[in-house]
């Protein structure tokens, strides 16, 4: 007798096109790293010979270093911002009985369902007929208005996961609003604000399509990169700097991936 | 506050939830030191009604009083109440004797003496040495536990109780039951808990009030609720109850003579409410108060014959199930198996007689 | 003393009274509570989206004059937009390619997340991770990736060419609509894959069991209870591919040639090259209906589909 229940049954065909479907996904992004290693201008086989002189240069390249600077201050201030509103909104929709909730909860989810091209060109008017010059700042507001939206999805599960009498039952003896908060709500739903701000911060730094109306003369680094691109002989460059971020990412997801796992842990226990 | 005063006073409170009225001009009074029961079926009103005492809840119109002071404009982190949840909320993130000391911050009590304090409730609760445990690693019982130890830690003049039994399985349960009992009576308190499970509330409470659909239906010590049930709301509701049309002859005081068809004339006490002679009535007999014999009985006031519908044996009572002629139901009787019935119940169809004494019926308001 | 009335004079029991009227009014209104929570997020999000919508839809009514805005209300812009055949190529395009790039991504996705909720039994969230860290790395480089891969000396030509295949390099790979819906349907996979199993890891496994018993075989049993039960992660998948997918400028500009050009791209010139603002309001205006539109239409169609299959 097999182990698995009927439904479960093992199916090779599914296996098989499972692995298929993950090289699909990783060999294009793993080409990056391939070609950052190769000694030649042009991105083709076959490869040439092994170098970093790449990231040699990119070392020394100070505008890139300017645009990661604009980046890491644009993602930063885009994710605690975003975070801290999705926070106070998550716990007011998950919390309260209000009227309206529906209408209001799917206005603020908006721009999830808006092409981000309309809001980079819309904001660009705004800022233009307010006279406001472009910067990290006009870039900066775009991104958060844009985040908000994920840090509450992600943030109202978390909420919903928690029984709403636990918030009351520190209520009940003797905590006002910010004592409850800071020593109950804040400490349960930690593992969904650290994943709300690794979200945001990395869908600010990847942006580009809003970056690329409203910044100014400072460019974040997709921009900085897009503008590499125009010029083959700074490609390798490029793809070195690529490979970078890739195992930053990497690192962070797990880093991320491992924070969550101590929320769901202590859950998974909990409702035992 | 002199001994008289109620611990809580409750002044035609009600709630509505948009266009749900989830509980209408309640009224009623706690005294100091009571085990007090709210009891009534799902969506009767009575966790709003806690949850209002608690303040999480504001009331709708009416006002609540506790110890004399009114609760409006008193949050629930202020008030001199404490309670013990049905999901017990014991917060996850701290283990044990962080959750008994929760309340304990706004005091400022030295470190030791706070210890001192929390080791005394972990004794009181029986759970010594389970201070370091994290909320997943105690069963339901042991959170029970904690969650009172919390909640009492903070001498609060009230303790509300939502349901804290109802996730224990029944044995835990009624250990559980004659325990919170005792811990009540040692610790003074006035107790206010909510259920839904009727036996419960007959075993622990000083008073009880029933509630339906939001309405309060009778608030009795919990013998009378039993024998003398103001309505027929809450005859049928606790307990099984036979009820038979009637229509008085004559009152008289606390008793009324009543023409019960079939069964003959009856005397049995009144309820509440005003009677008159011709008036409608409802005669109520409970099963047990039902003698059933084979042949008819010498010495009984009240006897009719009917014959037996059916039987069921539950161990240490049985259930039989009469029909009387002019009778729509079937007359429901419970009877003590004094004697071993080792052949099993003798439910073959056969002439029966039922008989009961005079002081045993109740008379109720048709409606 | 006995001149003051007791009106007019504020004894400290009148102002605890007044603040414990406003206090009672507070607790005892959740809404009022709630709102003020949600307040400072609701603000933020009707600056920014109400007032920068409301001054696009404006524009789009104006006309550009050489450098200078005419500010007369007019159809002038829509007008030319319906006029010019390019305009609803460029539309028409930018929904069939990201229609077609929605499709493809989420079809070649679902046996996959079908494979992770019903067939991976340990390690279930390290394939999720597997499946999604693609997408942590930046969005820019994965589609040029796919330009160095698809290139006129790229990854396939200059391989293929070494093991002596072909000797001229397929030109037709890049520079092309398809290479616009491949590289969406790369880049977004991840958007496609996680609704679509998070739908399928809810379906009680016991309905399964049910249709099983009732005499339904595996086929049967997808099409009657699986697949109508994932609808939501499906239409959820389809919407967030669809929806950014027509905004995209970066792809086509990298990977589509003159053929793969599309709408997000003439807008964008709108406000850079051309510089004629007023009619990239119009044009984004335009797009955002037409999206909105399909969007729709397609929730509508799709819910009624599967009231016919149950």
């Amino acid at each position: 007798m097999s182990e698995v229940s009927y439904i479960d049954r093992p199916n090779r065909t599914l296996a098989v096109y499972a692995i298929a479907y993950l090289l699909f996904l990783y060999i294009p992004v793993l080409f990056l790293p391939l070609f950052s290693f190769n000694d030649a201008i042009y991105v083709a086989f076959p490869l040439k010979g092994f170098t970093t002189k790449w990231y040699e240069q990119l070392f020394n390249n100070e505008p890139m270093f300017a645009a990661l600077l604009n980046s890491v201050q644009v993602g930063a201030v885009t994710a605690t911002v975003s975070t801290l509103l999705g926070v106070f909104a998550a716990k007011a929709v998950t919390r309260y009985r209000m009227p309206g909730k529906n209408p209001v909860v799917g206005f603020i989810m908006l721009p999830l369902v808006i092409p981000g091209i309309i809001f980079g060109v819309a904001l660009l008017i705004l800022m233009s007929r307010l006279g406001v010059p472009l910067s990290l700042y006009t870039v900066t507001l775009g991104h958060i208005i844009v985040c908000v939206p994920f840090s509450m999805a992600t943030l109202i599960p978390r909420f919903e996961g928690f029984d709403k009498s636990i918030e009351e039952a520190s209520a009940d003896l003797g905590e006002n609003m910010f004592g409850t908060f800071w020593r109950v709500t804040l400490p349960m739903v930690f593992p969904g604000l650290v994943a709300s701000f690794l979200l945001c911060f990395t869908i600010s730094f990847d942006e580009f399509i809003m970056a690329f109306f409203l910044s100014g003369t400072e460019p974040t680094l997709p921009i900085f990169i897009w503008n590499q691109l125009r010029f083959p002989q700074r490609v390798p460059g490029v793809l070195a700097l690529g490979t970078i971020i890739l195992v930053i990412s990497f690192a962070v997801v797990f880093f991320a991936q491992w924070i969550r796992n101590v929320g769901i842990h202590d859950k998974t226990k909990r409702g035992m | 506050m002199s001994s008289s005063d109620p611990m809580i006073s409750i002044r035609s409170v009600a709630k509505s939830f948009g266009p749900v009225r989830a509980v209408e001009a309640v009224s009623m009074e706690i005294a100091e030191g009571e085990f007090f029961s709210l009891l009534g079926p799902s969506g009767c009103g009575k966790t709003t009604l806690l949850r209002m005492l608690a303040g999480f809840e504001t009331p709708t119109s009416g006002e609540i009083f506790i110890d004399d002071q009114p609760m409006s404009s008193v949050p629930p982190h202020q008030r001199p109440v404490n309670m013990v949840f049905q999901s017990y909320a014991i917060f996850p993130h701290l283990n044990v004797r962080a959750n008994i000391a929760y309340g304990l911050r706004k005091q400022k009590l030295p470190k030791q003496q706070q210890n001192a304090m929390v080791d005394e409730m972990l004794e009181l609760i029986k759970l010594p040495g389970y201070g370091d445990r994290r909320s997943h690693e105690l069963s339901g019982g042991e959170r029970q536990r904690v969650a009172l130890a919390r909640a009492l830690i903070k001498r609060p003049k009230v303790l509300l109780l939502d349901e804290p039994l109802g996730a224990l399985d029944k044995q835990l349960r009624e250990q559980m039951q004659l325990e919170l009992r005792a811990l009540q009576r040692s610790v003074g308190i006035t107790f206010v808990f909510v259920t839904h499970d009727q036996e419960e509330a007959l075993t622990m409470s000083d008073r009880i009030a029933v509630m339906s659909k939001g309405r309060c239906l009778q608030i009795d010590t919990p013998n009378r609720l039993y024998e003398a049930p103001s309505n027929r709301e809450v005859a049928a509701f606790i307990g099984t109850i036979n009820f038979f049309d009637a229509s008085i002859k004559s009152v008289n005081g606390e008793t009324a003579n009543v023409d019960a068809g079939v069964l003959g004339e009856v005397k049995a006490p009144v309820g509440d409410g005003t009677f008159a002679s011709g008036m409608k009535v409802l005669l109520a007999i409970r099963p047990e108060k039902l003698s059933i014999e084979s042949k008819k009985p010498k010495r009984s006031a009240h006897a009719v014959e009917g014959v037996l519908d059916a039987a069921a044996y539950l161990g240490e009572r049985s259930h039989y199930y009469v029909r009387v002629d002019g009778i729509e139901r079937p007359i429901a009787v419970s009877a003590q198996n004094a004697h071993r019935m080792l052949e099993g119940i003798d439910d073959q169809p056969r002439p029966v007689w039922l008989s009961w004494s005079s002081d045993s019926a109740v008379i109720l308001d048709a409606k | 003393m006995s001149t003051t009335t007791v009106g007019t004079h504020v004894t400290p029991s009148n102002v605890n009274r007044t603040r414990d009227r406003i206090t009672a009014m507070f607790l005892g209104n959740e809404a009022l509570r709630g709102y003020t929570l949600l307040s400072p997020t609701l603000v933020v999000m009707a600056i920014g989206i109400l007032v920068p919508f409301a001054i696009l839809l404006t524009m789009s009514f104006w006309t550009q004059v050489a450098f200078e805005f005419d500010t007369t209300p007019s159809l002038n812009n829509y007008a030319k937009a319906l006029e010019h055949p390019v305009y609803e190529t460029l539309l028409w395009r930018s929904i069939m390619i990201s229609g077609a790039c929605s499709i493809a991504t989420v079809l070649l996705s679902y046996p996959m997340a079908y494979y992770v909720a019903f067939h991976v039994k340990r390690y279930k969230m390290l394939w999720i991770i597997l499946m999604t860290l693609p997408f942590w790395t930046s969005y820019l480089l994965r589609v040029f990736a796919w330009k160095v891969i698809l290139g006129f000396n790229g990854v396939i030509n200059s391989g293929l060419k070494s093991v002596g295949i072909i000797e001229q390099p397929m030109e037709f790979l890049l520079y092309s609509p398809t290479a616009v819906v491949i590289t969406l349907a790369h880049a977004w996979a991840a958007f496609a894959i996680l609704p679509i199993y998070v739908s399928l890891e809810k379906i009680d496994r016991s309905l399964l069991e049910a249709a099983t018993d009732l005499g339904d075989g595996p086929v049967a049993r997808f099409f009657r209870i699986t697949l109508p039960l994932s609808l939501p992660g499906i239409i959820a998948a389809t919407l967030i591919i669809f929806i950014p997918t027509v905004g995209d400028y970066v792809t086509p500009a990298l990977l589509g040639g003159p053929d793969g050009i599309m709408m997000a791209n003439m807008i964008q010139a709108m406000f850079g090259k051309v510089n004629d603002w007023p009619m990239g309001a119009a044009l984004s205006v335009g797009m955002m209906v037409t999206v909105a539109v399909f969007a729709i239409t397609f929730m509508f169609v799709s819910r009624k589909a599967t009231e016919q299959i149950g």
